[in-house]
């Protein structure tokens, strides 16, 4: 049998951001918003559901969350109803199951949801919840664990290695928030200035209150099929995975793979993977929604990406090479900065994107997008995942 | 005993490396190698990551360490509150050893340097407790 050609057709995300809902009923909305983005797609198309959720178990007191999901948005899948958990990065892995499962013929239209609840009554409960993210034993037991010190360490080293600024830092910020300005779903819609950015309340310095991403509620869904399934159930622009790529390279406990902390190997790992894997270069990408989880994430992401040369990121932000009229367009629907960062959600906040942008229906849209690229970094930075989307397979 | 005294929080409370508290009560800091591979890390591990043999040895982090980054922590995570603010450092010894720790409390972020010589220790907390930390080499 020959391989099958995997297309994402629809997706679709509720209103990100303090939320008076339970997870489940987040899931439904985002479930209900994708059904309507394919009006051709009937629930019984549907045989596989793959929920993304990591706080589920804890937040939400829901474990084996995937049959509950399915319940509530009236799918009943026969080939694959299980969750996933890679935190930051979980839509984004649930994307990558589905595909394979869909190239192998093992599914046929599998809903990859998933999404947080994170805001609880007893708000110490989150920030315990993150002490579960990383190796606990010995850097939580030290009092690491909420992942701004880590970013900030970071943010340090790159800026003694290579000069960046944190105006540089803070046009990631100015650059997303414009962006995610006029999304309705975004947990912020409103710009920020260089000046505001620059004057923040420091939350762990050099990053400030508008270079991080806050805490979110919120869930996404989009759903995949194989080509001939697909030129069945929707007459938009078909949108295929190309490739996908998912390194970790030890880098737990602070055992960094890296030279320095501003040195990802493991992305630039994940990179040369999925670039070889989708026949693409960097060059050849359009658009990017990228984790700018913190504003020195994003730099860095443009350097081990591929975009620019190691050091340039912060040049390269600041002068406008990853903006609309730039090289590439990043973060173009707002990013973690603007959306929040519900982490089950996010990489499914960025596969909409990408499909609306190959699609040529984004709000703000890139003319003429041929190749999009999603990609997470997870927890404090023990993980990559990368995604490519094109036009044609 | 275990790891239910260690830290200002504890996570988990058994562990296999457990000898690695009796060792901090007795003024060490320990991590492992392998007999096997020679591969050597802390945290300690009591099976080898590189080639997955048991047949480890203890031996103590002594000598000077060069800190490589740090930061001020100003916001605690649940059951760190009453800590903040605190600096946590990151160090690297021989061996290829790096050790995430907070530095003892008479140094202040003034007092830091990139690259300057610690040395890591014991260190007693409130209610018993116990942790390892950074000093002045």
């Amino acid at each position: 049998m020959t391989e099958r050609k995997v297309c994402i057709i629809g997706a679709g995300m509720d209103k990100w951001g303090v939320r008076e809902a339970s997870l489940v009923d987040l899931a439904q909305e985002a479930a209900k918003v994708c059904f309507d983005d394919v009006p051709a797609l009937k629930k019984e198309d549907i045989d596989g559901l793959i929920f993304a959720s990591s706080y589920c178990g804890r937040s939400s007191f829901q474990v084996n969350a995937a049959p509950v999901i399915a319940e509530r948005i009236g799918i009943r899948p026969t080939s694959i109803c299980t969750r996933v958990d890679t935190l930051c990065a979980g839509g984004s892995s649930g994307i990558i199951m589905a595909t394979g499962l869909i190239k192998a013929g093992l599914a046929d239209v599998v809903m990859v949801a998933g999404g947080e609840k994170l805001y609880t009554p007893q708000r110490w409960e989150t920030y315990y919840s993150e002490m579960a993210s990383i190796d606990h034993d010995w850097d939580g037991a030290q009092g690491m664990g909420l992942p701004p010190p880590f970013f900030s360490m970071t943010a340090q080293e790159h800026m003694k290695r290579y000069g960046t600024t944190k105006e540089q830092l803070a046009a990631v910020s100015v650059k997303n928030r414009r962006n995610g300005a006029n999304n309705p779903n975004a947990q912020f819609q409103k710009a920020v200035t260089l000046e505001e950015v620059m004057n923040a309340r420091a939350v762990v310095p050099p990053l400030g209150l508008f270079d991080c991403t806050p805490i979110t509620d919120g869930c996404a869904a989009v759903i995949l099929t194989h080509e001939d399934k697909a030129k069945e159930l929707t007459d938009r622009p078909l949108v295929y995975v190309r490739g996908t790529a998912q390194a970790s390279l030890h880098s737990m406990s602070m055992n960094w793979p890296g030279e320095d902390l501003g040195d990802w190997a493991h992305l630039r790992a994940a990179a040369k993977k999925v670039f070889e894997r989708a026949r693409v270069k960097p060059e050849d990408v359009d658009v990017a929604q990228t984790h700018d989880c913190f504003t020195i994430s994003e730099i860095i992401e443009m350097e081990d990406l591929g975009f620019c040369k190691k050091g340039e990121g912060g040049p390269f932000v600041e002068s406008g090479q990853s903006d609309f009229g730039g090289k590439l367009a990043v973060n173009t629907d707002g990013g973690l900065l603007s959306c929040g960062h519900p982490f089950g959600a996010t990489g499914l906040r960025q596969a909409l994107e990408i499909l609306c942008q190959l699609q040529g229906r984004a709000r703000n849209q890139v003319e003429g997008a041929k190749i999009g690229l999603t990609h997470n970094l997870s927890g404090l930075n023990v993980e990559h995942t990368i995604l490519i989307y094109g036009r044609e397979p | 005993m275990g790891f239910e005294n260690f830290g200002t929080v504890s996570f988990t409370t058994e562990a296999k490396v457990a000898d690695f508290i009796t060792q901090l009560e007795a003024g060490k800091v320990m991590a492992t190698r392998c007999r096997q591979c020679g591969g050597s890390y802390f945290p300690p591990k009591a099976d080898c990551p590189k080639c997955l043999s048991s047949d480890v040895e203890w031996f103590e982090v002594k000598g000077k360490g060069k800190l490589a980054s740090y930061t001020v922590v100003n916001y605690g995570p649940s059951g760190f509150e009453n800590d903040a603010p605190y600096i946590l450092a990151l160090v690297q010894f021989d061996e290829g050893i790096q050790i995430l720790a907070r530095l003892s409390r008479d140094i202040t972020e003034k007092d830091i340097k990139i690259g300057m010589n610690l040395t890591v220790h014991p260190a007693k907390l409130a209610d018993n407790r116990i942790a390892y930390e950074f000093k002045r080499a």
